[in-house]
């Protein structure tokens, strides 16, 4: 299993339990109403849900929050923080706290398109083998894991260094490489719930293939899924620094991962320049993984 | 270990093997750009083109050419680099063992540390100690390898010079024999904790789960209702039964920690395969690029191997499942 953050491991070494699974709609409602109650009971997964609440809406209100061109010269180069600029200049005098939330913006834009497009194909791979099973999950699970043998920052930095870095280029690739995890977990999931009454229920009153996918197995994948996107999301942040660390990111979006690799050069004379980009990134990281920590305690609660 | 235990697992990394080199085709026949204009830049006329595609095959059928790439990769042949004009396997093949030595060291580090943390936080779980080391594990594990690097270098190296800054021995000395190799040692104790740190973080947490479990189980409440005191009962019975998650989590983290060691090493300053895919992927120097992949990726399937075997050295129940 390469790469796995804590939550996941547990879930991959612990066998995935029996999900509890509801009867009707009425259950289905108050077995929702008990996560939630249980996730606001649970301070570190409340206070990742409030930190990444701010760092998304600071990135996605950047233009707002620090509008201009982030590139632009704002003040004297590598002057220290100060009143006028709090986490000081860069070496082109770039206004650091205006490029950490237009840095954000990326972050924040990167993650959104890649879950979205590893959702879609982890959802969509993980449902049908799991509920197909027989030689259709073999091939896909096969194929999966075939896939999750090559290492993805090494797959990753190839395919951009051969198609070119450009910031479309950086969501596809990390977004088509992201999505075995998500895969396999819903399978299992898939793999278990194609067993319970309520789809046998469903298939002796004659719902099709299709209806049963989507209106009974997909909606008891969610609570399973949600962990792992979000598993998945604190990843991405860090994958697509260290591309723009190593000079793989596009170079006309601002980036966490360049501004820190910007600071190197520097470092000996201008300490923030590496200290405010990368705080930044740690608390990202850090916030997405408690919120993943709070979701994995409390809304799979078998586990 | 059963003979067939072995030959099953070594015939289950043929198709592993076989997936990556098909993957990495497929990733050169579909990107954009023709692969002479790399080499030319723009300067070659029609007969050098036509002179080149002709030399490597390019117009042949795509069943030729891969055929032609399973050879050259299976026979270690890798290609010449663009940007340097050296075969490919030599300038790999020069890099590696540095950062072999890197990983290697980071490995143990992150293996004692993590199984010691764990050890020290499953003792009293949810107590003072065990909450500390779970927060610490948790800010450890969120922290970019290369900016607590930067800090490092920033902190212990430049105000406390304690460590030495850049590469792996001073250039300035010309040290021999013993007094070389700690030299080596010196320079590599800063690289070599800053990649631990989050394997350690890791390996503490799943070593803490796997005791706490195992320290609830039956067969060690009869341990220590025979005397045995809660030291013990945790070193003798737990831990051997809680070490097979972590042996999953140390063979399973060898492909992150190469990709640690290359984020590491461009900060240090590392004589290793970092440096080497920074030029490339500067220069968009795909012979070495692919070179990287291959080899990292063979690595791993090696290190899964690996583990298996362990896992089954450890736990007798896998060999004859």
């Amino acid at each position: 299993m390469p790469g796995s953050t804590p939550a996941s491991v547990s879930a991959d070494l612990h066998a995935l339990g029996e999900p509890l699974v509801p009867a009707g709609e009425a259950e289905d409602l108050s077995r929702r109403r008990l996560a939630l109650r249980r996730f606001l009971r649970h301070p570190a997964g409340m206070i990742g849900l409030v930190l990444t609440t701010v760092l998304v809406a600071l990135g996605l209100l950047a233009d707002t929050v620090a509008p201009g061109d982030p590139f632009a010269f704002a003040g004297p180069p590598l002057s220290a923080p100060s009143a006028e600029h709090r986490f000081g200049t860069d070496n082109l005098g770039r206004d650091l706290v205006d490029a950490i939330v237009h840095g954000l913006h990326t972050s924040a834009v990167v993650v959104l398109w890649v879950v979205v497009i590893a959702t879609v194909l982890g959802v969509m791979i993980g449902a049908v083998a799991g509920y197909r099973g027989g030689f259709v999950d073999d091939a896909l699970m096969r194929l999966t894991e075939l896939f999750q043998t090559i290492p993805r920052f090494f797959l990753v930095l190839f395919m951009l260094a051969l198609f070119g870095s450009s910031f479309k280029n950086v969501i596809l690739v990390l977004g088509l490489t992201s999505w075995p995890l998500l895969a396999r977990v819903v399978r299992a999931e898939a793999l278990s719930i194609r067993e319970r009454q309520f789809v046998e229920a469903a298939r002796s009153l004659g719902a099709s293939n299709l209806r049963i996918l989507t209106r009974h197995v997909l909606p008891n994948v969610v609570p399973a899924a949600v962990v792992v996107i979000a598993l998945l999301a604190s990843r991405i942040i860090l994958l697509e620094a260290s591309l723009s660390f190593l000079g793989l990111g596009d170079a006309n979006v601002m980036s966490l991962g360049f501004l820190v690799s910007n600071a190197q050069r520097f470092i000996r004379v201008a300490w923030w320049m590496s200290v405010f980009p990368g705080a930044t990134l740690a608390i990202a990281v850090l916030a997405v993984n408690l919120l993943a920590d709070g979701l994995n305690d409390t809304i799979t609660p078998n586990r | 270990m059963s003979l067939q235990y072995l030959i099953r697992r070594l015939v289950q990394i043929v198709p592993a093997i076989a997936a990556i080199i098909v993957i990495t085709f497929v990733i050169i026949h579909i990107a954009p750009g023709d692969p002479v204009d790399a080499v030319a830049s723009g300067n070659g006329d029609d007969q050098y083109y036509a002179f080149m595609r002709d030399k490597f095959g390019l117009d042949e059928p795509m069943w030729t050419q891969f055929r032609t790439f399973v050879g050259n990769v299976l026979g270690g042949d890798l290609g010449v680099s663009f940007a340097q004009g050296q075969r490919v396997s030599t300038l790999i093949w020069d890099r590696l063992p540095s950062t072999l030595l890197l990983m290697g060291s980071a490995l143990v580090l992150s293996s004692v540390g993590g199984v010691a943390l764990g050890l020290l936080a499953a003792k009293r779980p949810f107590r003072f100690v065990d909450l500390g080391i779970s927060t610490a594990a948790l800010m450890g594990y969120a922290l970019p390898v290369f900016w607590l690097a930067q800090l490092a270098l920033l902190g212990l190296a430049f105000e406390l010079g304690w460590f030495p800054i850049q590469g792996m021995t001073d250039a300035r000395a010309d040290y021999t024999g013993l007094a070389h190799y700690r030299d080596v040692a010196y320079h590599l104790v800063l690289p070599s904790l800053v990649l631990a740190v989050s394997e350690v973080a890791l390996v503490a947490r799943v070593a803490r789960t796997g005791l706490i479990q195992q320290n609830g189980a039956d067969y060690v409440r009869t341990a220590k209702s025979k005397g045995l005191s809660a030291n013990e009962s945790l070193l003798r019975h737990a831990l051997p039964n809680a070490m097979l998650p972590v042996v999953t989590v140390i063979g399973g983290r060898i492909g992150s920690l190469f990709s640690g060691a290359v984020l590491v090493e461009t900060v240090f300053g590392w004589p290793g395969m970092g440096r080497l895919l920074l030029q490339a992927s500067e220069n968009r120097d795909h012979p070495v690029l692919l070179g990287l992949v291959l080899v990292v990726a063979f690595s791993v399937v090696l290190a899964n191997l690996l583990t298996d075997l362990v896992y089954a050295w450890i736990d007798p129940r896998i060999r004859f499942r």
